[in-house]
């Protein structure tokens, strides 16, 4: 039944993403198509209003653009935040968000990582709510497949690396605001609720009042998932009933923050002229998916040893801090995709998984290329076979190439400089938490786990995940800021330097395939991408990972 | 070289080497290598340890700090002695072109005519000097003045002298070499220090080595990683801190030292040295490493006819009777006419007369006398005992010859000469005093083994074009018959710079050989230019390597060898990031099994004891280095195939033999240790 379920989704996320491969490749093309004529017109006025300039840029104007739209969407986002007190749209009378908090709130958001030290439904008005968070949710995923669809054009040579703007508005024209008012819509007939009414009150049975919150739920779970971005309305996110009320609501959403990772690979093969080798990347992807949720639902399922000894029965598998309605299976699913597409929106609470099932959310965002978020996790994968490219061109004496371009000392800075980056901002911050106070006095379980608690939330942060191993007793400056400045780097610097390296490609004249050309469309390619991913990515964590979960799993087993 | 020279050649060069390695612990010299810094930084820091073991703070076992110590020592010794070994075989060659460079004395042309010996090192660009016979040949230049043969064996190790002579092809000469008859005047090309033979001395001796683009987009990947891994290892102590799992200093040091590509860090720069050193072993030299890299990227190789696919002298290939001669009769007088001929084109009629049936007794004849060739005649020959005079050469000659002597001319005899012109050869008339008997047929003949050759190019996907001033037919008979790619009939010397310009713009990498001073732009426009040494200065200053042999199809060897160099880099890199799996696997569980106990259950090779496993991954990093000496020296076995066929194997053979030979060896170091009760 657990294997069907699973198939189930699989093949279900398949079938979405063979067709939006196709789709992301035509609504993101630099020539002009047929969509030109759906959505061109809404485009072309939103061009006029804000008296954007739609000619091809280099990378470093693409850089430029991305970057300074960021900073001016973070700017007013840290205003609203900090005057939300005074500003309308705020029915429950919340307060502004302090200084600090505010900062991690918008730099979280603004990354993509939807990392939450505050809760949803006391520490945010609704205008709050829908103009920074909502906001945020549709921009910086769209900021994130604008970086990829670059990116992605440099290395398949395509004319130009396009247009920061266009691009941008394309992903919310074309790709997010259609998907998520399908998405709203389906939700809301599944019982979320979505209105501006505050908070009801009921009468309990015991004749005590309860606040029961509520607010415009349903359009923000949407994008929270299309967009990976993972920030519930609700602290306790995607577990809660009125966030994601059914299975089938979770497998909804399972699909949403899968289907556009999922589908750029495919896009990806489409643009190269190659569909085998985007087929590659996917396989690549796919198969380490499909390990860590074997792993995570094995380990789930069978149970937690201590709690064994303690005499409890794990016959249902470790239930604690999973939703009933959920049963293992999804959950396991859901841990395991919404840390493989960095979403962070959780169904059950990751501090209660067992040693190895938490291992399996850490690992992935470590690795942070196991599809990945909206755009991002396809740079990083591309990245990782810029570097197998390398390793096994040489193998075969030649100057590395990839699609025909050549891997040279230029590209390799770059991507030496973005593999250096993730396990300095995640290791270095943990190691700083761990010896202080300031850090080790928020871990809420000392020990092994405590080591888990710190670099999941590092991990999390660099990965622009989001999701939380909780328990941790994160709202402080010292976490504030850590996690603030983490998100910052782990966001933008691999954009910066991978929209570098595309502009570097594509200024390269492109060399013919002969037989003395490395195919990269194989499957030898494929577990040579696999290896380089996980010996140069993932052993790197091998020693912090053993003094954490898996220290954790030998003690208790 | 006689074998007991050899070794003790090579006894001074292991001597000279080891001496090195530790001149080289110099850490101004070692910091360029960040690898290896790194590892001799932590030799320091566990030096201090076993003779101070508090130094940082808490109590640590000396005796296993000076172990570690002295491993680390002899893998910064062992990498600088590959470096040291391959700069010295360098050197050897470095120093005997030296010895032929002392005391070489210029007689200079002085203004007035009058001629003044001066030192060689005194010669500027466009001095005047006279050569003799016997004499040194003082500095690089044309020949202005007179014929000689020269003995170039210092330099290509060619004992037989070579014919050079003013104007034309085959005027220049190196210094160093040495006139054996005639006197010749030189016009010297090149000032002091930028001689060929200067150059070729700070080439072999590596002191000009700069690092190729692929070795520094490499060297950055070896440097990236050793970063990550100093994170990892640094931020290990306060994490492992916070669960009280103290880790002695000198473990972290091992930990980081075994991870850190070392194996590839420490034979980088011998791999490069070792790959100059078998192109100039292959008496090519090569202006830059750069070059050599490029010669493995090489798309096009573009080949003369003459002289490189074919042997440029033609061959007789067929008899063609004419008139009531029958085939039998004109072989015989073809043989009997050659009888004299010791051109290459008439041993080869004799051969194939020989071929089809005449009998060397036949050719026997006694009082013969042969009627020389001469440029006014165009015809050669034999007059026999019996007053016969049988004669071969030009159609037109022959014709001329018959006519005189008042001959008939058969009707079909243009008929096949334009036969054997349209098949891309050249025809020679035989006739018996006022008889023509018939054609033979001379045809370019492709030298043996160069379809093979071009085939194996295409395995590698290396598509060969031939240029030649042939007519198209002549050319595509020959193309077929080489089993080139294409090719270009009918070429002028600025055909060869388009075509190359045209190839380039598809993004291709060209490579050609060329001698003569109009192949000179060509050659400075292709990737890889490979000129003759025999060739005008012209052509050697404008390519990037220079065949000492003149042998024109070398540029395949070249291409060979460029690969050979990337791949042993490739190799050695998978070998050496594989070897981390196992080197984990053997250190993480005996860091912590002392605060964690449980931890031993990731100890999967069963390593005695905590100190043992990490004794015994450091070790087996060690002696890894030396033990891949040969290999980077010698290069990683090459043979022309397929790129995924070729990754299958190198991957097989590095990638999966890098994760499982430091578990067999650690394991077995291990084992080692606990009988020798070490640990």
């Amino acid at each position: 039944m657990d294997f069907i379920q699973i198939s189930l989704f699989l093949a279900l996320l398949l079938a979405a993403a063979i067709p939006m491969g196709r789709y992301l490749e035509r609504a993101f093309a630099l020539e002009r198509t047929r969509m030109d004529k759906v959505f061109g017109g809404v485009e072309q006025a939103l061009y006029k209003v804000s008296g954007i300039r739609t000619g091809d840029m280099n990378w470093k104007q693409y850089v430029v653009a991305l970057l300074a739209s960021n900073l001016a969407m973070a700017a007013i986002c840290y205003l609203i935040l900090r005057l939300q007190g005074i500003l309308p749209g705020n029915p429950a009378g919340i307060g502004a968000m302090e200084p600090l908090l505010a900062f991690n709130t918008v730099t979280s958001f603004l990354t993509n990582t939807n990392l939450q030290h505050y809760s949803g439904e006391t520490g945010l008005s609704y205008l709050s709510q829908m103009a920074v968070i909502m906001y945020l949710m549709f921009t910086t995923p769209a900021t994130g497949i604008a970086a990829v669809m670059a990116f992605m054009r440099g290395v398949t040579g395509q004319s130009s690396l396009g247009n920061f703007y266009v691009d941008l508005v394309r992903a919310h024209t074309r790709l997010l605001i259609p998907l998520a008012v399908v998405v709203t819509l389906v939700l809301v007939s599944q019982g979320v609720p979505q209105t501006l009414e505050p908070a009801a009150t009921a009468h309990t049975l015991e004749g005590v009042e309860q606040q029961i919150a509520r607010g415009p739920v349903a359009s923000q779970v949407a994008i929270k998932h299309l967009g990976t971005n993972g920030g519930g309305f609700f602290g306790v996110n995607s577990s809660h009933p009125f966030e994601n009320p059914t299975p089938f609501t979770n497998v909804l959403e399972m699909l949403s923050m899968f289907v556009i990772p999922a589908a750029l690979p495919i896009a990806f093969g489409h643009m190269a002229k190659s569909r085998k080798q985007g087929w590659i990347l996917f396989a690549a992807m796919g198969l380490m998916f499909l390990a860590f949720l074997t792993m995570a639902y094995i380990s789930e399922t069978n149970g937690n040893p201590a709690l064994a000894k303690a005499g409890l029965s794990q016959e249902m598998g470790s239930m604690e801090g999973k939703e009933v309605r959920f049963g293992i299976v999804q959950s396991a699913l859901f841990t395991a995709v919404t840390t493989a597409a960095t979403t962070g929106t959780v169904n059950n609470m990751h501090d209660t998984l067992t040693p190895l099932g938490g291992l399996v959310p850490l690992a992935q965002m470590m690795l942070n290329c196991v599809f990945g978020g909206d755009g991002v996790g396809m740079v990083n994968i591309l990245m990782y076979a810029l570097l197998a490219v390398f390793l096994a061109g040489l193998m075969v004496g030649r100057t590395p190439e990839f699609l025909g371009r050549k891997i040279e000392a230029k590209e390799m800075k770059l991507i030496a400089l973005t593999l250096l980056v993730h396990p300095l901002i995640i290791l270095a911050p943990s190691a700083v938490a761990l010896a202080t106070g300031m850090g080790s006095t928020a871990i809420s379980n000392p020990g092994f786990h405590g080591i888990s608690q710190v670099v999941y939330e590092f991990t999390s942060s660099a990965a622009n995940n989001g999701s939380g191993f909780e328990g941790l007793g994160d709202n402080t400056p010292f976490w504030n800021i850590s996690t603030g400045l983490v998100m910052l780097f782990g966001r933008y610097i691999s954009i910066i330097t991978m929209v570098a390296v595309a502009g570097s490609l594509l200024r390269k004249t492109p060399v013919p395939v002969t037989l003395g050309t490395l195919q990269t469309d194989s499957s030898v390619f494929l577990l040579i991408l696999l290896a380089t991913v996980l010996i140069v990515g993932a052993l790197t964590f091998f020693p912090v990972v053993a003094l954490g979960p898996v220290a954790e799993w030998l003690t208790i087993r | 070289m006689s074998t007991q020279r050899k070794t003790a050649l090579s006894h001074d060069l292991y001597k000279r080497a080891l001496l090195d390695s530790f001149r080289k612990l110099d850490p101004r010299v070692m910091c360029k290598n960040p690898v290896m810094f790194v590892v001799e930084a932590g030799f320091l820091i566990t030096l201090l340890l076993a003779f101070f073991p508090t130094s940082f703070g808490g109590q640590s076992d000396p005796g296993y700090n000076a172990a570690v110590s002295l491993i680390l020592l002899f893998t910064i010794l062992f990498a600088n002695f590959a470096e040291a070994l391959a700069e010295g075989r360098g050197r050897a060659q470095a120093d005997s072109l030296k010895k032929t460079k002392q005391d070489a004395v210029g007689r200079l042309v002085q203004k007035d005519g009058s001629v003044k010996a001066i030192p060689a090192t005194k010669l500027r660009k466009g001095d005047l000097v006279i050569v003799e016979a016997g004499e040194m040949i003082p500095g690089d230049g044309e020949i202005v003045e007179g014929v000689a043969s020269v003995d170039e064996s210092a330099i290509t190790g060619e004992s037989a002298p070579v014919i050079k002579e003013a104007g034309g092809d085959f005027n220049s000469v190196t210094g160093g070499t040495r006139v054996v008859s005639d006197t010749i005047k030189v016009r010297i090309t090149a000032d002091p220090g930028e001689s060929f033979l200067d150059r070729m001395i700070s080439l072999v001796e590596g002191a000009k080595r700069q690092k190729t683009p692929n070795e520094i987009a490499l060297s950055t990947l070896l440097v990236t990683l050793t970063l990550i891994f100093l994170i990892v290892c640094t931020t290990l102590l306060p994490i492992a801190g916070y669960v009280n799992a103290a880790i002695p200093m000198a473990t972290l040091i091992a930990l980081l030292v075994c991870l850190i590509p070392t194996t590839i860090g420490g034979l980088l720069s011998a791999i490069g040295i070792a790959g100059m050193d078998r192109v100039t072993q292959f008496h090519v030299i090569a202006k830059s490493g750069k070059a050599v890299e490029a010669a493995g990227d090489i798309n096009t190789i573009i080949l003369d006819k003459t002289g490189t696919i074919t042997f440029g002298n033609r061959m007789a290939a067929a008899f063609f009777p004419v008139g009531n001669a029958s085939e039998e009769e004109l072989s015989l007088a073809a043989a009997q006419s050659s009888i004299f001929d010791e051109t290459p084109e008439g041993r080869s009629i004799i051969e194939l007369a020989k071929r089809q049936g005449v009998s060397s007794p036949v050719l026997d004849i006694p009082r013969a006398v042969g009627i020389e060739f001469r440029a006014e005649t165009r015809m050669s020959g034999t007059l026999l005992p019996d007053g016969r005079e049988i004669r071969k050469g030009a159609v037109d000659a022959i014709k001329a010859h018959t006519a005189e002597k008042g001959g008939q001319i058969p009707a079909e005899l243009e008929e096949k000469m334009r036969q054997i012109a349209t098949e891309g050869g050249t025809p020679l008339a035989v006739a018996v005093d006022e008889r023509i008997l018939g054609l033979i047929y001379l045809k370019d003949t492709v030298k043996p083994g160069m379809r093979e050759r071009f085939e194996e190019l295409r395995r590698m996907g290396i598509r060969t074009v031939m240029c030649t001033g042939d007519n198209p037919l002549t050319a595509a008979t020959i193309a077929r018959e080489a089993g080139v790619d294409d090719f270009v009939a009918e070429a002028k010397p600025e055909d060869k710079i388009s075509l190359i310009k045209k190839e380039q713009a598809q993004g291709k990498l060209v490579a050609m050989t060329g001698d003569g001073t109009n192949d000179a732009p060509a050659l400075a426009q292709a990737d890889v230019g490979l000129a003759m040494n025999s060739g005008t200065v012209a052509a050697k200053e404008a390519a990037n390597m220079v065949d000492l042999d003149s042998d024109p199809t070398k540029i395949i060897e070249v291409v060979a060898i460029g690969k050979q160099l990337l791949m042993t880099r490739g190799a050695l890199t998978t070998f050496s990031i594989a070897n981390d799996v196992a080197k984990y696997f053997a250190i993480i569980p005996a860091m912590f099994m002392l605060a964690i106990p449980q931890m031993s259950a990731l100890n999967i090779m069963q390593l005695a004891t905590p100190q043992s496993a990490i004794l015994s991954a450091l070790i087996f990093n060690a002696v890894i280095i030396p033990i891949l000496i040969p290999l980077a020296m010698k290069g990683v076995k090459y043979v022309p195939m397929s790129a995924s066929r070729l990754l299958g194997r190198n991957l097989a053979l590095y990638g999966l033999g890098g994760i499982a030979a430091p578990f067999v060896g650690i394991k077995l170091i291990d084992l080692a240790l606990v009988s020798l009760s070490l640990v």
